[in-house]
């Protein structure tokens, strides 16, 4: 068990994130366990990863391509987007992507390099779970929802932006 | 002038905030420095030679006289009395305290300034033609676009980590004054068959290492449609621009990789997804903004009136002032009035506290209280009467602003070079200082005639180097300063990027080697040729020949 800020929120959590060693080696498995894994494995395999007793959900790395996902979204118990460093910034436009074309309404977490400044932006763009980075205040993380109390674009959560509500308020 | 609302204020109130806890969480060890310094890039602060450098946004060169009030009290208070107009129309104070910078943030916030994405791998300032809204050949005025612009690229969240820096420039001109295809992203305001306005999109151009001129990836987009537009080429952009290597993460290597067509069917293909979204831009939209710069009450004045031609015809020093330093205007009987930050020994840009405040108070007496920044690091008084300008003039005298130079070879384009920047191959204000002191002669200097030279410390271009009629450029040989001489390159709406001429010089020859390439051009020009047609025309090697002679 490990906590995560899940919608709005500190929460328990058991998903294992299955990453590849440094050989490029995947350790086992465990058939119960409630795992999240690379987007290549899934699509190499969906039926035996969807035949396991745990629930089996996939992550995407910065690079690649949430369309590959597309199909399967409705099914997914849980997508997941990879943060290696804080400054690549790619996974806020996957994120949009998978909420805003290929309509996923499913929890979308975001892993690795995440922490307080970062998650203003990432709830705004679609993510709604946060794996915090270890070593860094999980309950202070929280105060990042409020960093901005308003903004100018279009976003996942408010979509009309300011310009037009400025207008048609006047 | 855009003016904040409540939601403006509270936004910018919110970063300052942020900023203020940002730091303190670095300042007790709880950011790293690698975590701090992307932080604080985004909001203008380098790290330089001598202490911190905070870049303040000002967005497309607009600044009212209250504001630069509050500029001149932050260099008294917190600097050295003095800043630095950039080649982007922001401003930058050299020598601040970290621990004090959010205080300055906070005193910026009370007269509607900030340091948003004036730096860093963000979408940075937007930049548009120090003359729009006053300029004669305007087809539009872009500034409504360019607050909306602005707006849009503020903290959008999608955008806050892009491979690299990303700069939009606008220009709603006939005339190209705004840089705009040595831009990220260019917009030129055109009209379509049917009378429509739009834009021309032109991507990938830029300087620095990989000099590139911007291609057209949409020759016309219906105004409506720009910020949908915008949010595909970003979109693109960010995913697919290369994070592996920084010399190769501007968009105009992605453009490149891509073929200008097979980038411009990417975004076409984004669009397709965005296009018609909620962005669109209704005419109630942009009719909110544009009502933001509608003119002043301008005097109805004849133009050319009587006090200003008996000066001009009596006093010489007057009239070539009114001819470098003053353009025309839409308004008969008004002129825009150039502020010369090119005074012979000041390093090109520089201002002092006591200028900014003069400048603030001529603002509200002759003008409107407005002033624009121009990317030429001079600053602009854009609506001053035809007869008050001769006191304008001795004004301008008296602060060591009137110097005749306007366009000419000593408004030098220069960064800050090796005297503050960190990255600097070779200084460049005593170099500048040089060739300004050679060419001091105004009879000579005018002869010369109209002639772009820009100066950049390295590689990075800051100064524009590579599209300066001349350019120099400083180069490191075994650790010594040596200079590049660049030949032919020009800005506006034919963007052309300088040759190098050959070997670089020496500190001390750089002067000289100016001499000889103004000798070939004055033989060889003809009547009414500029410095650059010449180039043009004869091409570099009767220069190269001269500069380059064995002496015997
Ligand atoms: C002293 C601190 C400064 C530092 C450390 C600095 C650093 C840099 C770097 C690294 C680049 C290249 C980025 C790239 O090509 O991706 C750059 C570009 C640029 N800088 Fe600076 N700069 C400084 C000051 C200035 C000043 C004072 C100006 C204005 C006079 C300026 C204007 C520009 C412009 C216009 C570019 C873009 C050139 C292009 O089109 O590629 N910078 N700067
Ligand atoms: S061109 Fe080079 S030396 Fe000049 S300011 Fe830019 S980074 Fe510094």
């Amino acid at each position: 068990m490990r906590s995560i800020i899940k919608d709005g929120q500190v929460a328990q959590d058991c998903w294992q994130v299955l990453r590849a060693d440094t050989e490029g080696q995947y350790p086992a498995v465990a058939a119960d366990v409630d795992v999240i894994i690379p987007l290549a494995l899934w699509l190499a395999d969906k039926a035996a990863w969807q035949g396991r007793a745990g629930q089996t959900a996939v992550w995407l790395a910065p690079d690649e391509d949430p369309q590959q996902l597309a199909a399967d979204l409705n099914s997914l118990p849980l997508v997941a987007v990879d943060f290696p460093a804080f400054t690549d910034g790619r996974g806020y436009s996957l994120g949009r992507l998978l909420r805003e074309r290929y309509s996923y309404a499913g929890e979308l977490r975001a892993l690795g390099d995440v922490w307080v400044d970062l998650l203003h932006y990432l709830w705004q763009v679609g993510f709604n779970a946060f794996e915090i980075k270890g070593g860094k205040d999980l309950d202070g993380a929280l105060s990042g929802y409020d960093t901005f109390t308003e903004r100018y674009q279009s976003t996942h959560r408010e979509p009309v932006p300011l310009f037009r509500r400025r207008v048609t308020s006047l | 002038m855009y003016r904040y609302d409540e939601v403006d204020h509270r936004i910018v109130r919110e970063r300052v905030e942020q900023f203020r806890d940002q730091t303190q969480r670095f300042l007790s060890g709880e950011l790293a420095e690698d975590e701090f310094r992307p932080l604080r890039l985004m909001n203008g602060l380098y790290v330089q030679r001598h202490a911190p450098m905070l870049r303040v946004a000002v967005p497309y060169g607009h600044l009212a006289s209250r504001q630069l009030r509050k500029l001149a009290h932050i260099a008294r208070k917190y600097d050295k009395n003095y800043a630095h107009f950039t080649t982007r129309q922001n401003i930058q104070f050299n020598w601040p305290e970290l621990a004090r910078v959010p205080d300055i943030l906070e005193e910026l916030a009370e007269v509607e300034m900030h340091a948003i994405q004036t730096s860093g791998n963000c979408v940075r300032n937007t930049t548009t033609d120090a003359f729009a809204g006053v300029a004669q050949d305007e087809v539009l005025d872009p500034r409504a676009y360019c607050e909306i612009i602005r707006q849009w690229s503020t903290l959008h969240p999608e955008f806050a980590f892009l491979p690299r820096k990303f700069k939009i420039a606008v220009s709603g001109s006939v005339e190209d004054r705004a840089a705009t295809q040595v831009h990220d992203i260019g917009l030129h305001v055109v009209r379509n068959e049917t009378g429509e306005v739009g834009f021309k999109v032109i991507v990938g151009g830029g300087l620095g290492r990989t000099p590139i001129v911007g291609e057209v990836v949409k020759e016309f987009l219906p105004t409506r449609h720009l910020l949908t537009y915008l949010d595909a080429v970003l979109r693109v952009y960010n995913r697919f621009g290369r994070r592996d290597n920084k010399y190769k993460a501007r968009i105009k290597i992605l453009v490149k990789a891509m073929t200008v067509a097979g980038f411009a069917a990417k975004v076409e293909d984004e669009w397709l997804h965005l296009q018609d979204g909620p962005s669109t831009l209704r005419d109630a939209d942009v009719a909110h903004y544009a009502s933001f710069f509608t003119d002043p009450a301008y005097d109805l004045l004849p133009s050319n009136p009587p006090e200003l031609v008996e000066k001009q015809a009596t006093e010489p020093a007057f009239a070539r002032w009114l001819e470098r330093n003053t353009r025309p205007h839409k308004q008969a009987g008004y002129r825009s009035v150039v502020l010369s930050l090119k005074k012979t020994g000041v390093p090109p840009g520089d201002i002092t506290a006591e200028q900014m405040d003069a400048a603030a108070d001529w603002a509200d007496r002759f003008g409107y209280g407005e002033l624009r920044v121009a990317h030429e690091q001079n600053l602009i008084l854009p609506d001053v009467r035809e007869r008050d300008l001769y006191e304008v003039w001795q004004l301008a005298k008296s602060q060591g602003f009137a110097t005749p130079n306007v366009g000419l070879l000593t408004d030098i384009i220069c960064c800050p070079g090796g005297d503050f920047c960190s990255l600097a191959n070779a200084r460049s204000i005593p170099v500048a200082e040089a060739i300004q002191t050679r060419f001091d002669n105004l009879d000579y200097l005018f002869d010369l005639g109209e002639i772009d030279c820009n100066f950049s410390g390295c590689m990075n271009a800051c100064g524009h180097h590579h599209i300066g009629n001349i350019g120099i450029l400083g180069v490191d040989k075994n650790g010594e300063e040596w200079y590049q001489i660049t030949l032919g390159g020009s800005q506006g709406s034919h963007t052309t990027i300088g040759k190098v001429i050959g070997p670089s010089f020496a500190q001390a020859d750089v002067p000289l080697a100016f001499e000889k390439i103004m000798a070939v051009y004055l033989e060889q020009r003809t009547d009414g040729e500029r410095f650059i047609e010449t180039v043009r025309r004869i091409g570099l090697d009767p220069f190269k020949e001269r500069v380059y002679a064995k002496h015997h």
